[in-house]
């Protein structure tokens, strides 16, 4: 046979079997977990807080993880989006595209994606100090907004990007302001905002770096922001440590829950851009 | 003037306000991290910090030179392991795969971006300390528990490939059709074209991604720490267990208040991972950004 041939058909031999491991790792993955956690996953964990000995292997569940993620995450989502959304309008619609101050922020911003969740928790972390707060519920949720106004950004800027330049010229034409002609733009980009929602809240509930200096851990639901919160991730690593073959199940279950969520999510995300993108201009 | 005009003037001054605030985080960050880092700085330089090995925090020492070769071993792995599968999967992706296997492998590659860190962790606790410690170690070494810088290399390099694939993905999309089509039409095969010219010419933007992917790497905390077996010494092998600097910060936030300069150390620690991660960051940021900005 052709050398030439040979040595294509060797490398997409390669290409297939590459492609299958690192697509194949997922599966195994969520293979893995499923397979540990499912006989771990009773009704009580995700419908209990832990009682007392939950921590040896008696009775309780991780609803207070579960509630404590929740928190976080809606928190400081609410309060990113709240920060991003003004901050992408400005840089697509209210300045010239390529001006210093233009690619000084994305630039910055793509940095910033890149900053790793155990610094921000370090930051964080100083900040609260500085403040002179306790690791709290409000502490996390800070902290993780911190986190996820890159990613809201970032996904956002792109999503303004797609928008043509038409649709605000007619605006603009018929006499609006710039923000009447963002308010246009905004209503047409809806799924993108609602994907970089779910984009941070999958982020946010995921993380464990950035809270576990910030918002502390609790076996109780916190019940105002100045009370300290277990989360999700933390709870698996703390129940994975335990040398208890019970706790470690739990740990497994856990997990279980928590891919489970993430798995919802992702899901949510591509569901919503084939659903609006269909009336898309 | 009207009520318009001064509602769209003044939404203007708060969202310069908010763009200004929120892009100056990245000095926010380095000034909080160099300032709580002063007290340990006046105690001992640069130079004696990363280059000593002695760790003993109640006696006051704390070298970090093996927390930094432990992030360096694991890192190292990682790329080694995830670069040449990441490259052939995009150029399978791009160039080779029917549209039909493209719909099933890119949803998963999306998926996978999306995974939390510490499923990574519990999924290396369970699948690849004990592969390494009952398939891999023993053929090479009499004893090894499996937790190891390799178990934090592997699992670090699956939890880096979707960002590599999308990296090179967009890179890949930069070079025009007309030059593949050129090295087509004078008879080389795919594979010659693929070696030839695509990689010739995506070069700038895979270093890029490499770049990027390691100061990724450098930075992921809790996943690393659960397979790394956390020894402060430095690693000679891959077997070996080794302890990454994101992972002396997470261990041990706990007592940091409690030992003189210990939260000061851990801190520093911070600041050194930010400092590098910074740095990598800004060098392929702006080689993308070059690249996009030639395709335009």
């Amino acid at each position: 046979m052709n050398k030439r041939i040979f040595e294509e058909l060797f490398f997409k031999g390669l290409m297939i079997l590459a492609t299958t491991l690192v697509a194949g790792s997922l599966l195994l993955i969520v293979g893995t977990i499923l397979y540990k956690g499912l006989p771990y996953l009773t009704l009580d964990m995700v419908t209990k807080t832990p009682d007392g000995g939950f921590y040896i292997g008696k009775e309780g569940g991780v609803l207070n993880a579960i509630v404590g993620s929740f928190y976080i995450a809606t928190g400081s989502t609410l309060l990113g989006l709240l920060i991003s959304i003004p901050v992408s309008i400005y840089l697509n619609f209210y300045i010239k595209q390529q001006s210093f101050l233009s690619n000084a922020a994305r630039l910055s911003f793509d940095v910033l994606f890149g900053i790793p969740s155990i610094v921000y928790g370090a930051f964080g972390f100083i900040i609260m100090i500085y403040l002179g707060m306790r690791a709290s519920l409000l502490g996390g949720i800070i902290t993780v907004t911190l986190l996820v106004i890159p990613i809201m950004i970032r996904t956002l800027d792109e999503i303004m990007g797609t928008v043509p330049k038409e649709l605000r010229d007619a605006a603009f034409s018929l006499g609006a302001t710039r923000w009447e002609a963002s308010k246009v733009v905004l209503r047409q980009i809806l799924p993108g905002i609602i994907t970089a929602i779910l984009l941070s809240f999958g982020r946010a509930i995921g993380d464990v770096a950035s809270v576990m200096f910030t918002a502390g851990f609790s076996d109780n639901i916190p019940i105002s922001p100045d009370e300290p919160a277990a989360t999700l991730p933390l709870a698996i690593f703390f129940q994975l440590g335990s040398s208890v073959p019970e706790v470690q199940g739990r740990a497994y279950a856990s997990a279980l829950i928590l891919t489970i969520i993430v798995l919802a999510i992702t899901l949510l995300i591509n569901l919503v851009s084939k659903k609006f993108s269909k009336h898309k201009i | 003037m009207q009520w318009r005009l001064v509602k769209d003037k003044s939404l203007s001054k708060i969202m310069l306000l908010l763009t200004v605030v929120t892009l100056s985080l990245v000095l926010f960050i380095a000034v909080g991290l160099y300032y709580r880092s002063i007290p340990i700085l006046q105690n001992n330089s640069w130079g004696s910090l990363l280059g000593s090995s002695v760790w003993e925090p109640i006696k006051g020492n704390f070298g970090f030179f093996p927390f930094i070769m432990g992030t360096l071993w694991v890192t190292l792995i990682a790329i080694v392991i995830a670069l040449p599968l990441c490259l052939l999967t995009t150029i399978y992706i791009k160039e080779y795969a029917p549209s039909s296997v493209k719909k099933v492998i890119i949803p998963l590659v999306n998926i996978l971006a999306g995974i939390p860190p510490v499923i990574f962790g519990v999924w290396g606790v369970l699948f690849i300390v004990p592969l390494i410690q009952k398939y891999i170690a023993p053929s090479f070494v009499e004893f090894s528990t499996g937790y190891s810088v390799l178990a934090g290399g592997i699992v670090l390099a699956v939890m880096i490939s979707p960002l590599i694939v999308s990296i090179i993905t967009e890179v890949f999309n930069t070079i025009p059709q007309e030059l593949k089509d050129a090295s087509l039409s004078l008879g080389s095969t795919k594979w010659e074209t693929i070696k030839k010219v695509v990689l010739k010419k995506a070069k700038p933007g895979i270093i890029a991604a490499t770049v990027l992917a390691i100061s990724r790497a450098f930075g992921e905390t809790i996943a690393v720490l659960m397979v790394c077996g956390n020894v402060p010494k430095v690693p000679h092998s891959v077997l070996d267990p080794g302890y990454p600097l994101p992972a002396l910060i997470a261990n041990n936030y706990g007592e940091m208040l409690s030992i003189p300069l210990y939260d000061s150390a851990l801190l520093y620690a911070a600041l050194i991972l930010f400092i590098i991660i910074l740095f990598f960051n800004l060098i392929s940021r702006i080689i993308l950004h070059r690249l996009e900005r030639k395709q335009n």
